[in-house]
């Protein structure tokens, strides 16, 4: 229900027109909910632009993979590259938008979403090429943790995956953008108060509703 | 000028222990199956490995880390492999893990003649440390190594008998760069046709960088996560 709510509202922040890469897990689920004749191109980062639908049975292709390495297909019009080019592609500013997960989020726009040190390493695959490379960088989240704990923090306690690199936050309560005055509150889910995001928000932020 | 072998095995007879090997592939595609199959029947070790990933417990480098065939490896993302993380946490096995677009960067870098490179991707955050940084245009960024490698093992879908090879869909991704970057390169192939056979204009990367050619004694490629969706008229 709270992933159901961010992932129509990141829908939002996907343009007709634009190249936009969806990091794994929660945001891979946007390209579920795009309707299918929506005009965006989808990047995977290990050699595909133009992510299609999940395959058919029949469609099935081990060769077609994308980066969460779920079998997918290629649109029309996609093209098919190295690595090497990929992420020139990623780190020469001409990914659109990006939408990454998140661990946590600080008020000045750090980002932690690769590790936990003593307990999960994984690996960062390509999120801290993605932070510093796209044009807008944009998080998704649940506002707190299983604990109930703010994942909105003044600063990182986990492994940064970059520093000062989020423009925009968006959780099942809220919506931030990070300015040059720190970290602006924008928008409110539906049902819920600003009270209610301050009191589950250890971060400082600015009150900005439009 | 031979470069076609007659099996993996013989292909990778001569490597010797505590090289350094460049693997292409992303997950389990496009990954050289024979050839690291080869390199686990010849019990090779002290294995320093550069990949994106390290195979699944079953399936790609992961095998070599049943035998410890494996010292060292770098790699931008680990998940999914009980035994490596099992092999990470007690010590027998060192990681460095890199950003995926730093290690391709890297590779690339190595096989271009170019020792290092700057890049803002890092600063901040763990894997700055111990790298010298600087300014351009009033930004920090971190410096960066190039990597070479004794061998790469190589996955192509074509490839004529001189070396040139073309790679199908996504399962190119690491493949043509580890290809230029190491001392010997071998190349296991699905197909392997005559010269003149594959369009010039169509290969992605030429003969200069391939020294040794094996058909595939694999054909048959895994995947690591099946996702469809149904079927409508």
């Amino acid at each position: 229900m709270t992933r159901e709510r961010i992932i129509q509202r990141a829908l939002q922040e996907i343009q007709p027109g634009m190249y936009v890469n969806l990091g794994i897990g929660m945001p891979t689920l946007i390209a579920n909910v795009l309707p299918h004749d929506f005009d965006v191109m989808l990047q995977s980062e290990n050699g595909l632009l133009g992510i299609g639908p999940y395959p058919t049975h029949d469609e099935v292709d081990e060769d077609l993979i994308n980066a969460g390495k779920e079998t997918v297909t290629a649109k029309q019009g996609a093209a098919f590259f190295d690595s090497a080019t990929s992420f020139a592609m990623i780190r020469g500013g001409h990914i659109d938008v990006a939408i990454l997960g998140g661990m946590e989020v600080s008020q000045t726009g750090d980002l932690a979403n690769w590790m936990i040190p003593g307990k999960m390493v994984k690996g960062m695959g390509g999120a801290m090429d993605l932070v510093h490379g796209a044009k807008h960088v944009v998080v998704i989240m649940e506002h707190v943790n299983k604990h109930g704990e703010s994942k909105i923090k003044p600063s990182c306690t986990l492994p940064l995956t970059g520093k000062r690199v989020v423009n925009r936050l968006i959780t099942d309560l809220a919506v931030f953008d990070f300015t040059e005055e720190g970290m602006v509150l924008i928008e409110v889910a539906n049902g819920h108060t600003i009270e209610d995001v301050r009191a589950k928000t250890d971060a400082a932020f600015i009150e900005r509703i439009t | 000028m031979e470069k076609v072998w007659e099996s993996a095995q013989a292909a990778v007879a001569d490597i010797q222990d505590g090289v350094t090997l460049l693997v292409g592939g992303f997950g389990l595609s496009g990954i050289p199956t024979s050839l690291i199959q080869a390199l686990y029947t010849k019990g090779t070790k002290h294995l320093r490995v550069v990949s994106n990933n390290c195979g699944t417990d079953t399936a790609g480098l992961g095998i070599l880390l049943e035998r410890r065939q494996i010292d060292h490896v770098s790699a931008s993302y680990v998940g999914e492999n009980k035994r490596f993380e099992q092999q990470l946490l007690n010590g027998d096995i060192e990681v460095e893990l890199i950003p995926q677009g730093t290690l391709a960067e890297r590779i690339r870098a190595g096989g271009a003649g170019i020792p290092a490179f700057y890049t803002a991707t890092g600063v901040g955050t763990p894997v700055a440390e111990g790298k010298p940084t600087a300014e351009f245009d009033g930004k920090t960024y971190i410096q960066e190594r190039a990597i070479t490698g004794d061998v790469a093992f190589v996955k192509a879908w074509k490839a004529d008998k001189m070396g040139n090879i073309v790679f199908r869909k996504t399962a190119r991704n690491f493949n043509p760069i580890v290809a230029t970057a190491a001392t010997l390169t071998i190349v296991e192939v699905e197909e392997l046709v005559e010269v003149g056979e594959l369009d010039a204009d169509h290969i992605h990367v030429p003969s200069i960088y391939v020294n040794r050619i094996i058909v595939t004694e694999h054909p048959d490629k895994q995947i690591e996560r099946l996702t469809t969706r149904e079927a409508t008229i």
